[in-house]
């Protein structure tokens, strides 16, 4: 059973990036959802980097990583001391994180646009693959146990409100639900940042591609875990909702 | 007489049916053609639709898995519709694709600018570690798409309806050479061999043929050179591409030796005229006729 993360210990792995003591909601709009994926939800571990069988989580909004690196941190992937030198030349942690330099991160993003797409050539290869992971209970990895099921990893993808207004999403959502992508999950951090809105809500956008889509408050830990655990069928959306950038 | 579109298409079937890491990424174009390989290995033979975007952000993902992906399309919505994906889905992420395109220059002339796309190699020669090949003859694709395959860097394939009359014996990475003189040296890439030989009746030169173009095999052109004339070493490059593709690599190989560079390929214009490829040779001087006219006095 591994260790549990505890909230606090990321706000203080923030302030080891920032300096700054307290943190503004939209520095800490994706720390929610970070850690009930990593604490609950993804079949991840720093020891099974390379492991066929893992879960992948791909950070497509690139920007403001700090609370991926705070995430990855407390769940030991590197040393919490790494976190001191974040955006500096003889860092691996830049502002937008980088997978030859990072353990745990599995692509490289920055630019808006690219995770999705790479996401789904992820998912395709591990179907063509057969890779598969032990059906296990989410946070209780016991990678030893011969009994379970096995199942395709998922590959899960962060997004940002704003970001999917680049069109390359559009053509992966678009694609993903048609060639059934069951083991992708689309997570779009909505705070209502997108210059020109998405009227009638974001879920629509991925409903009328056929994913399922489930929109949640992007603070409540056990509503996070519940929309990205209950199964589904299809690509799966959840749109986390929190606190407007501009409100 | 198969086309090189067609050698690759049956290449690419083998390698499929051979190799459970070779993947195919199509937007539409092609489809067709690989309906057998695509009954066959449904996950692996994978057609976006016309979304290049995504066909690329694929052959990423596929990359990252270990897989050996074959991204394919025309030209320009291959190599410039979605040049960040170039950058960003595959060589930030540190993993390597097979792009082969048709439709290269202006193959359909009269589809008009937005189906030429003479500057693909400029493109990726802006992106570090691209190999590019650019065969001349449909039977040349054989040894340049095997040596594409079991590679892990990314290779652009620039597959052409233009061909010279006879294949050659090729090396992937190496330039062949034709025939050896003393006045000079002229390196002809791909389909411009025929129309070059054509041009340079009569002059002495050592003659070389380039599949291979990034990387440049600056060896053979060291070790080929005949002796400088009047100081210098005269080389002139035809290439199928952008005038200048491979002036910096050509420049770079003769850093330590006094030479004089003509380059010739396609100018930076905007022809606006449709008409067969053989009518834009001849408006761009690309014809052995418009070669004569510039390389003769060069090399005189």
């Amino acid at each position: 059973m591994r260790r549990r993360i505890e909230y606090h210990d990321l706000l203080q792995a923030l302030t080891r990036m920032t300096g700054a003591e307290k943190h503004a909601p939209s520095a800490t709009s994706t720390l929610d959802t970070l850690h009930v994926l990593y604490d609950r939800v993804l079949d991840v571990a720093p020891a099974r980097c390379d492991d066929p069988g893992r879960d992948r989580f791909v950070l497509s909004k690139g920007h403001g990583p700090m609370a991926y690196y705070a995430v990855l941190a407390a769940r030991g992937f590197f040393p919490p001391g790494v976190l001191d030198g974040f955006g500096g030349f003889d860092s691996p942690l830049g502002h937008h994180p980088d997978r030859s330099r990072v353990p745990g991160v599995e692509v490289s993003s920055g630019s808006l646009g690219h995770g999705l797409p790479i996401a789904v050539g992820i998912a395709l290869a591990l179907r063509a693959q057969r890779r598969e992971r032990p059906d296990v209970a989410p946070g209780n990895s016991s990678p030893g146990d011969t009994t379970l099921e096995r199942r395709s990893p998922r590959v899960v993808v962060m997004l940002g409100d704003a970001e999917l207004e680049e069109g390359s999403n559009h053509e992966a959502i678009a694609f993903a639900a048609r060639t059934r992508l069951d083991t992708l999950t689309a997570i779009v951090i909505d705070n209502d940042s997108a210059s020109l809105g998405w009227p009638g809500g974001i879920a629509r956008r991925f409903e009328g591609e056929g994913w399922l889509a489930r929109t949640v408050d992007g603070r409540d830990h056990d509503a996070l875990e519940r929309a990205l655990i209950a199964p589904s069928e299809g690509p799966l959306a959840v749109v986390a909702k929190v606190e407007p950038k501009h409100g | 007489m198969p086309t090189m579109r067609d050698r690759f298409v049956t290449l690419t079937h083998a390698a499929l049916d051979r190799d459970p890491k070779v993947a195919l990424v199509l937007a539409d174009i092609s489809v067709s053609a690989f309906e057998t390989a695509r009954s066959r290995h449904p996950d692996r033979v994978i057609n976006v639709g016309i979304r290049e975007q995504l066909m690329l952000g694929v052959a990423g993902g596929l990359a990252i898995e270990g897989m050996r992906p074959i991204a394919h399309s025309y030209a320009p919505f291959l190599v410039e519709r979605a040049y960040e994906q170039l950058k960003v889905a595959l060589g930030h992420q540190g993993v390597g694709a097979i792009l082969a395109s048709v439709g290269a220059s202006y193959d359909w002339a009269a589809g008009g600018r937005t189906h030429h796309a003479p500057a693909d190699v400029v493109l990726l020669d802006a992106l570090p570690g691209w190999h590019v090949q650019v065969p001349g003859h449909p039977d040349e694709v054989a040894p340049l798409f095997s040596d594409a395959l079991v590679r892990d860097e990314s290779v652009y394939l620039r597959l052409s309806t233009r061909q010279n009359e006879a294949p050659r014996q090729i090396v992937a990475g190496r330039s062949s050479v034709v025939r050896r003189g003393r006045r000079g040296t002229v390196i002809a890439v791909g389909p411009m061999l025929d129309p070059t030989l054509a041009a340079i009746q009569g002059l002495d030169l050592t003659v070389l043929y380039a599949t291979t173009v990034r990387p440049f095999d600056a060896a053979t052109l060291r070790d080929t050179m005949p002796s400088a004339t009047h100081g210098s070493h005269d080389i002139a490059l035809v290439e199928p591409t952008v005038e200048g593709t491979s002036s910096h690599v050509v420049s770079a190989a003769l850093v330590d030796r006094p030479h004089r560079l003509l380059a010739i390929g396609v100018p930076r214009v905007e022809l606006r005229r449709y008409g067969t490829p053989e009518d834009h040779d001849r408006a761009y001087g690309l014809d052995a006729r418009g070669l004569a006219e510039r390389l003769t006095p060069f090399f005189r």
